[in-house]
């Protein structure tokens, strides 16, 4: 059967799409050479970026899991009046402008603010610390843990739950042997989002910590300074080691045994 | 003893309101009703996933109606099995019992009780997704009777399988219900399996309850329009079998195959009895000469009462054959109907 020219169309699109999101991505990855690499490797200071870049968002996606689950829970299971408004609120860090996040979290963590100034007196200090680039990465990833897990328990159908709590199981119990080893797959996804979502921000943690430096600032501070070819190597090394802790996570997970 | 008292549950969109009922220990008691009548909302609210905005629960002498539900000795049983996915047969039937003080020897000789009991032994070891509906309600039922429940909650437990399951599963209901000591409550809408399971039964109609009494009571005295409409089947009567033949008042009429039960109820559709001014010569196997005791004009049809003996059936005819057939209280006529028309349980 001929295609309709509709079909050659989508098609085409599909080419063009392709190659416009891989085309730099191998250009990149391919452009610096093995010594090169290898140099980039034994800079002590890029392995302390890279190190602390999976530190910062491994712990923004911990902080998100621990107070992001009960409360994904709580906005699966009831409807309320404003919940619309509470999911728009959990929303708004994916659309505000990066920068703005920056300056908006800086915002409360100065001196000019009640907060700051407590954070002070507690010995906390956000400006340029890893306690602020955490602070930053947490909430920008959080949402992408929360719509995620939220969305993984709204999936299973809360008469499970009901018959768990008719059985005897107290609302703690049913939650840890019902819910979560249902929903545990779209909470790992929701951790993975959010740890990946983390590790790659870089506007907003540049206004609260440009140091320590984290990679992706260490990759701009590269190309400002010595240009593209020394800030490559950096990234091919980011961007290899996430892939390869993303697939370890994934692997791991997936491999749990099964009972026939 | 379940008592509830003037029990009100408002949700969004729906409420139940001063619902009272007195269910005996050990009873099997029906609810039935419409959609949305409010059946599930009773069931919930009585197990305590639904909180009771006014009004009491008991069960036994124990106010319960502020109890959580893993506190109230109440098991239900949904009309989609709802069991753990992630568990197998085995791992479901025994979730309760974590959850309960109970010895290993007490544990493990209860489930092969229940393993045996509902023919579940087999399929222990495989998760429930492949299973049959009949099995999974079985194994749900398993589960639910694990941990001694002193109610018994069953939400359309039948409605979901296939006709051939679902005569084996009412049957074990029936067997369980004999067995334990639990009271069963039942949600059904189909009269034959309220018939051949329940004592007392209750319909319920927008959240209210319209007539409480034994399934013949509601049956054949209709305290409501809507009972009687709901109702519907107009030709029931109690019956004694024996072997194809039933005797109904002095009536004998043959049956399509011989009943396991000795004793129990038949009913014939209205449509399905045919009117003739002759005895007919058919296939049709019951055939009675009676008289017309009255006739009720529905709309498209007429409803035609035809007294046998002592028994009244009625008969569903067109206009044309009305006119016909000449019909008019009083007359002479004779009445037939095939023996596969009866429902007999």
């Amino acid at each position: 059967m001929k295609k309709e020219p509709f079909f050659w169309v989508t098609v085409s699109c599909g080419f063009v799409i392709g190659a416009f999101i891989l085309l730099p991505l191998i250009e990149m990855m391919t452009a610096p050479s093995a010594s090169m690499l290898k140099k980039t490797i034994q800079d002590k200071e890029v392995v302390k970026s890279i190190w602390l870049s999976i530190y910062t968002a491994g712990s923004a996606a911990s902080i998100s899991f621990v107070v992001g689950t009960p409360f994904a829970y709580l906005l699966a299971r009831t409807d309320f009046r404003g919940k619309r408004l509470v999911e728009g609120i959990i929303d708004l860090p994916i659309v505000i402008p990066h920068p703005v996040v920056g300056i908006a979290i800086l915002s409360v963590a100065g001196r000019g603010h009640w907060l700051g100034r407590l954070f002070e007196e507690l010995g906390i200090r956000i400006m340029g610390s890893v306690t602020g680039i955490i602070a930053v990465l947490t909430f920008v990833g959080l949402p992408f843990y929360i719509n995620a897990a939220k969305s993984g328990f709204e999936s299973i159908s809360p008469r499970l739950e009901k018959v768990s709590r008719s059985l005897g199981a107290s609302v703690v119990s049913t939650f840890c042997r019902i819910t979560v080893p249902l929903a545990w797959r779209s909470m790992l996804v929701g951790i993975i989002m959010c740890s990946a979502r983390a590790i790659s921000e870089f506007g907003a943690v540049v206004i609260v910590a440009y140091h320590p430096m984290i990679a992706p600032v260490m990759i701009y501070e590269r190309f400002e300074a010595y240009g593209l070819k020394y800030s490559q190597p950096v990234a091919v090394w980011l961007v290899f080691i996430c892939l390869a802790l993303f697939l370890i996570l994934r692997v791991l997970t997936l491999r749990r045994p099964r009972q026939a | 003893m379940i008592t509830i008292e003037d029990l009100t549950v408002r949700l969004p969109g729906f409420s139940l309101r001063d619902i009272n009922l007195r269910i005996e220990e050990h009873d099997f008691f029906i609810l039935m009703g419409p959609t949305g009548a409010g059946k599930t909302v009773l069931l919930e609210a009585l197990a305590g996933l639904i909180p009771a905005t006014a009004g009491k629960i008991f069960i036994g002498k124990k106010d319960i109606t502020r109890l959580p539900p893993e506190k109230r000795d109440v098991s239900i049983v949904y009309q989609d099995f709802a069991l753990f996915p992630h568990l197998t047969v085995r791992e479901n039937i025994t979730y309760g019992l974590h959850f309960h003080k109970i010895g290993t020897a007490e544990s493990k000789k209860r489930l092969s009780c229940m393993l045996e009991l509902l023919n579940l032994s087999h399929l222990q070891k495989r998760v429930p997704t492949n299973l049959s509906g009949g099995e999974k309600q079985r194994v749900s039922l398993a589960r639910a009777l694990m941990v001694n429940p002193k109610v018994l909650l069953l939400d359309e437990p039948l409605s979901s399988l296939d006709p051939g399951f679902r005569e084996e599963v009412r049957n074990m209901i029936k067997k369980l219900h004999k067995d334990s000591r639990a009271t069963f409550l039942m949600v059904t809408h189909d009269f034959a399996e309220a018939l051949s399971l329940a004592g007392k039964a209750a319909i319920l109609n927008r959240g209210m309850v319209e007539q409480i009494g034994s399934i013949e009571e509601i049956f054949q005295r209709p305290s409501s329009a809507f009972v009687a409409d709901f109702v519907g089947m107009k030709n029931l009567f109690s019956a004694e079998f024996r072997g194809t033949k039933t005797c109904i008042d002095g009536l004998e009429i043959e049956l399509e195959r011989e009943p396991a039960n000795s004793h129990g109820y038949i009913a014939i559709r209205p449509e399905d009895i045919v009117l003739s001014r002759e005895i007919l010569h058919s296939s049709m196997r019951n055939s009675f000469s009676g008289t017309v005791a009255g006739v009720v004009d529905q709309g498209f049809y007429y409803e035609v009462k035809v007294r046998v003996g002592k028994t009244v059936f009625n008969s569903l005819i067109t206009k044309s054959s009305l006119v016909e057939l000449a019909i008019c209280e009083g007359s002479d006529i004779f009445l037939s109907f095939k023996a596969t028309a009866i429902h007999n349980f």
